[in-house]
């Protein structure tokens, strides 16, 4: 059988599967091979895997959609940088399941949040933006003001340890008691309070 | 590699080659193939399965115009992975990384604005304050970086201070502000809870608010007097007049920055206070700040006669 465009068109199967074929040449070329470079796949100097109250804190923070306005990637352009500080690297982000990287920026960019402002104004922030500051269209989250739930924190590490994150088992026995009496604000404030505070300048 | 940092194992790097050069050279066999024109009279008849109500459809190649294009991508694509980092094991000619053009428009802007910037660094910050051109960088400064706490109209809200009273928490002089802005300020108000009894919580409150000469109950006030005397005056001073030096605000005015109700005094006392100014010098640089302190003294200064002096 010779394999002209007339052989290909007529069997619908062999089409599909070269179909198939032809697009995955381009993950094959662009994906696949960053799966094996250094600095894409190893965390920056000081990155932790999310102790529980920040694990928790991320996971309200998908849980409430907060990616729809905020981004967490500093684009390395100096209008950027000027106003959020140093460019994201890819090494920040592999505690990330997923990345929070997000494209709409309705709200600032939030990847290096981190130590900008006291806890107190993220809690009075959340409770109602507009106290702080008079100009914002953010939603009050008041209503975060309530316990952690948590009774699975210990099968959320356990599977992020799986997937490879070195959490040690002491760390996991030890989860709960962490979030023990704290709010869910509590826990939103602790992981803001972490992002992007591993790199404090762009080295050269 | 053109950039240091780039890590991509080298033989992942042939392998993006091969399959790049080896996807071109694929398109362009397509494109070879499915040129050639058939005459009609040697096309077979396509098992009786090209004619529909009498209409007989050829087996034509590609209009022209059509699969010239596709060349020109073609030319395109080696013109372009002869240029940029493409092909992996080469850096390509103009040597191109994100990096790289993000450190070329960093310089280019600092080499401009540094020497302006530069120029007021070397100048005392009550000097530049005085300075219109400053005054404005100053300005779009401060709405940038400082509004989220202190408001767009430098007036703050409740836990954030109001800079444009003429009342300073800590020393307003155009050093001590850029002190402030530089290493940040940490309030040290402690909790009470522990060492007073509600009772005495609640009267030493209402001798609070008898300073700044609100109405309280007396006889509290006069209970609470003690208390002030023995252990609020160390940092407030024996008149409540505060300090500066350790940020403890004055309570004899009329500035409150968590409102002056007994109710809000009382919590201070309970609960203790610590705001927080974040340092700024990491994020923003001496020469961003030393104009913001200007900009700022500016301000407060211009306010100043509109209130009492402190």
């Amino acid at each position: 059988m010779k394999l002209t465009h007339d052989t290909i068109e007529r069997k619908t199967g062999l089409l599909i599967a070269l179909v198939i074929f032809v697009v995955s040449i381009g993950g094959l070329v662009e994906i696949v091979p960053l799966f094996f470079q250094k600095d894409l796949i190893e965390p920056v100097a000081g990155l932790k895997p999310y102790e529980p109250l920040r694990l928790v804190g991320r996971d309200i923070y998908v849980r409430e959609g907060c990616y729809n306005c905020h981004s967490q990637m500093i684009r390395p352009f100096r209008s950027e940088t000027e106003r959020y500080g140093p460019y994201s690297v890819a090494g920040e982000f592999v505690y990330d399941r997923p990345f929070q990287w997000g494209s709409k920026r309705t709200g600032p960019d939030l990847a290096r949040v981190g130590g900008r402002y006291s806890d107190e104004w993220h809690r009075l922030h959340f409770e109602d933006p507009r106290s702080v500051v008079p100009e914002s269209n953010m939603p009050s989250y008041a209503f975060l003001n309530r316990s952690i739930g948590g009774a699975d924190i210990k099968a959320r590490m356990s599977a992020l340890k799986m997937l490879g994150h070195p959490y040690s088992q002491a760390e996991i026995d030890s989860a709960p008691a962490a979030l023990k009496d704290k709010t869910e604000l509590d826990a939103l404030i602790a992981y803001l309070q972490g992002l992007g505070t591993q790199i404090k300048s762009i080295k050269g | 590699m053109s950039s240091a940092t780039n890590t991509l194992p080298t033989g992942w790097a042939w392998y993006v080659a091969i399959l790049t050069v080896l996807s071109l050279l694929w398109c362009l066999w397509i494109l070879v193939n499915n040129s050639k024109k058939i005459e009609p009279k040697d096309q077979p008849e396509l098992h009786g399965q090209n004619v529909w109500d009498g209409l007989r459809e050829y087996d034509n190649p590609l209009p022209k115009w059509w699969s010239n294009l596709f060349y020109i991508t073609v030319i395109f694509a080696v013109g372009y992975l002869a240029l940029f980092p493409g092909l992996a094991i080469l850096p390509g000619y103009l040597g191109w990384s994100s990096t790289d053009r993000y450190k070329k428009e960093v310089a280019e802007v600092n080499a401009e604005v540094d020497p302006i910037f530069n120029a007021y660094l070397k100048q005392d910050v009550a000097t530049v304050a005085n300075d219109k051109g400053a005054l404005q960088i100053g300005g779009r400064l401060f709405q940038t970086y400082c509004v989220q706490c202190h408001g767009s109209d430098m007036r703050g809200s409740k836990g954030f201070p109001n800079l444009v009273d003429a009342d300073w928490l800590y020393p307003g002089t155009p050093d001590a502000i850029k002190t402030t802005i530089m290493d940040g300020r940490v309030g040290a108000m402690p909790s009470f809870a522990g060492q007073l009894k509600p009772e005495q919580i609640k009267d030493v409150s209402q001798f609070v608010l008898t300073l700044s000469g609100r109405s309280a109950s007396k006889d509290a006030a006069l209970r609470g007097e003690e208390t002030f005397k023995q252990i609020c005056s160390a940092c407030h001073g024996a008149s409540g007049k505060g300090n500066v030096a350790l940020g403890a605000p004055n309570l004899t005015d009329d500035v409150w920055l968590y409102s002056g109700t007994a109710a809000a005094i009382e919590e201070a006392v309970v609960k203790g206070r610590a705001g927080v100014m974040p340092a700024q010098k990491d994020q923003l640089g001496e020469a961003r700040v030393h104009l913001l302190a200007a900009y700022v003294y500016a301000q407060s200064r211009e306010a100043a006669p509109k209130t009492p002096a402190q």
